[in-house]
């Protein structure tokens, strides 16, 4: 079985909420513009949403790690 | 131990007595910048009047300028020229994390995007209504105009817009003119763009002014038609006295304009010229648009985000004609790069006009290609330190998404309503470097026509 998570590159992330709103029960992000992830590890249930969030993160700031 | 060096110096800087490199920076900005690194390589200097400026180039160079935090690379004291056109104590005077936050603008968060998208099309709607069987524009007066009417409509707030109108656009042009770097060497010298740009600055404040006595006299406003202005307007002294002056709100509303105007403006512009110049790209571009936004329908914002051909077009104009030529940091601390010393109090600078056309980065550099944007090329994502139009990394443009949207709303109305010819030859589109902000030289002329006369406009 495989599993995977999700990596948030700090540096880059300007909060626009692009994550969280693709993805709401995965990705929430402040008035401020703090990023959270409220689950490291999603279930699979998740994934689709989580590649759309990387996909059009407008900083590049997300990657989904597989791990096995 | 490693040893660093003091950074080369380019030729042409004249006597010690002279302004150095300032009258080159005011005439041929990118011959200068081009010289600097094919003399100096990657580190190079320039001067301006008593500054030096040590300009970066290629990736490795421009990941440590793009990487820096503002407490090593600072943008405050950087753009002297700013200061006389937002106004004192508008937009430089916080803290670094200050204005992190500040420039965290909501309007710009993902949520509002949807409905930003509609504000956009349906401006670009209007400007065309204007003159329906189309006709001859200029360029540069169009899409300025209409980036006037898009970001007060998404920044500031629809009802703010509906109360503007041409002036407003024309003044705000001789803001961006009076961007000469000879403000390096005094920002309010005797030179007539200054005191047009003064002027300029004097008269939408006008403008503000009489948009704010109305409202002062009207009822107020439904609370959910509210826009910016409004609230604030809202916001008062503890003797009842309002807050803010008519004087402060226009140098926050010309800032938060400034970012997103010219360069959108000019982007939109630049991609419509090298569309036509290319016009078998085009045509591929307009069938995408006809298949992904089926005619009457709506310009939606899920429809927006997948136009790879579109957005490969106006990917590839930016980064042959990047509406920031300079982009400059002041070094807070002596610092090191690729083994060249920089000290501290120098002006720091990346050049997106070089790094684009790097051939390292990029196969046939000078070359208008949109496809190297698209899979599996992606030029632009493969090469993040030399493909900076928008900047990079930390400091990349907060609005690049907005701005990307707002390009592809722009396309998406005019090339499924019109086809567009350029009414001049076509070598003869290019930029005016005169000035920081660069705009397009007139006459940039271009003639629109319907593309079928009777069809529906909704």
């Amino acid at each position: 079985m495989t599993s995977w998570r999700i990596v948030v590159d700090h540096d880059l992330c300007q909060g626009h909420g692009v994550c969280e709103s693709e993805a709401p029960d995965v990705f929430s992000v402040s008035k401020a513009g703090e990023l959270t992830v409220l689950a490291d590890s999603p279930r699979d249930g998740h994934r689709q949403a989580v590649e759309a969030a990387v996909k059009f993160c407008p900083t590049h700031a997300l990657t989904i790690v597989e791990e096995t | 131990m490693t040893t660093t060096v003091v950074p080369p110096r380019v030729s042409g800087e004249g006597d010690q007595a002279g302004t150095g490199h300032l009258e080159e920076l005011r005439v041929d900005p990118i011959g200068l910048m081009e010289r600097t690194r094919a003399e100096c390589g990657d580190v190079g200097t320039f001067r301006l009047a008593d500054r030096d400026v040590v300009l970066l180039t290629g990736p490795d160079a421009n990941e440590i300028f793009f990487r820096a935090p503002e407490e090593e690379l600072d943008q405050a004291e950087a753009y002297p020229f700013m200061t006389p056109i937002f106004g004192e104590g508008v937009v430089f005077d916080a803290s670094p994390e200050e204005r992190r936050k500040a420039l965290h603008n909501q309007a710009l968060r993902d949520k509002f995007m949807r409905g930003h998208a509609e504000t956009i099309a349906a401006e670009v709607e209007r400007m065309v209504a204007r003159a329906p069987d189309g006709g001859d524009i200029d360029l540069l007066d169009w899409f300025a105009e209409l980036t006037i009417y898009t970001s007060s409509a998404c920044l500031i707030g629809q009802r703010f817009r509906e109360q503007l109108d041409g002036r407003f656009a024309a003044l705000y042009h001789d803001l961006e003119q009076g961007t000469d770097a000879l403000a390096y060497v005094d920002p309010y010298a005797d030179i007539e763009s200054f005191h047009k740009r003064d002027a300029a600055r004097v008269g939408l404040v006008q403008l503000v002014e009489a948009i704010m006595a109305t409202r002062a006299a009207e009822p107020p406003p439904q609370r959910d038609e509210r826009d910016l202005l409004d609230v604030l307007m809202s916001i008062r002294n503890d003797d009842g006295s309002p807050h803010f002056s008519a004087d402060i709100i226009t140098g926050m509303f010309i800032s938060m304009m400034f970012a997103g105007h010219h360069t959108t403006s000019g982007t939109a512009a630049w991609t419509l010229i090298e569309l036509l110049r290319h016009p078998d790209f085009l045509a591929e571009v307009v069938g995408e648009l006809d298949t992904v936004a089926a005619e009457g329908a709506e310009v939606s914002y899920q429809a927006l985000r997948e136009m790879p051909k579109l957005e490969a077009a106006i990917k590839e104009a930016l980064r042959l004609h990047p509406p920031l030529i300079l982009l400059l940091r002041v070094a807070k601390v002596p610092l090191e790069v690729v083994g060249c010393a920089i000290p501290a109090g120098a002006l720091v600078a990346a050049s997106p006009t070089v790094s684009n056309r790097d051939p390292a980065a990029f196969d046939d550099p000078e070359t208008f290609d949109p496809r190297r944007y698209l899979e599996p090329r992606e030029d632009d994502l493969a090469n993040p330190w030399s493909w900076i139009p928008f900047g990079a990394g930390r400091h990349r443009c907060v609005g690049a998404a907005f701005a990307m949207m707002q390009l592809k709303a722009i396309f998406c109305v005019l090339l499924r309503q019109f086809t567009f010819e350029l009414t001049q030859p076509h070598d003869t589109y290019r930029n005016d470097h005169s000035k920081m902000v660069v705009q397009l030289a007139q006459p940039c002329g271009a003639r629109m026509t319907p593309r079928t006369p009777n069809r529906a406009l909704v």
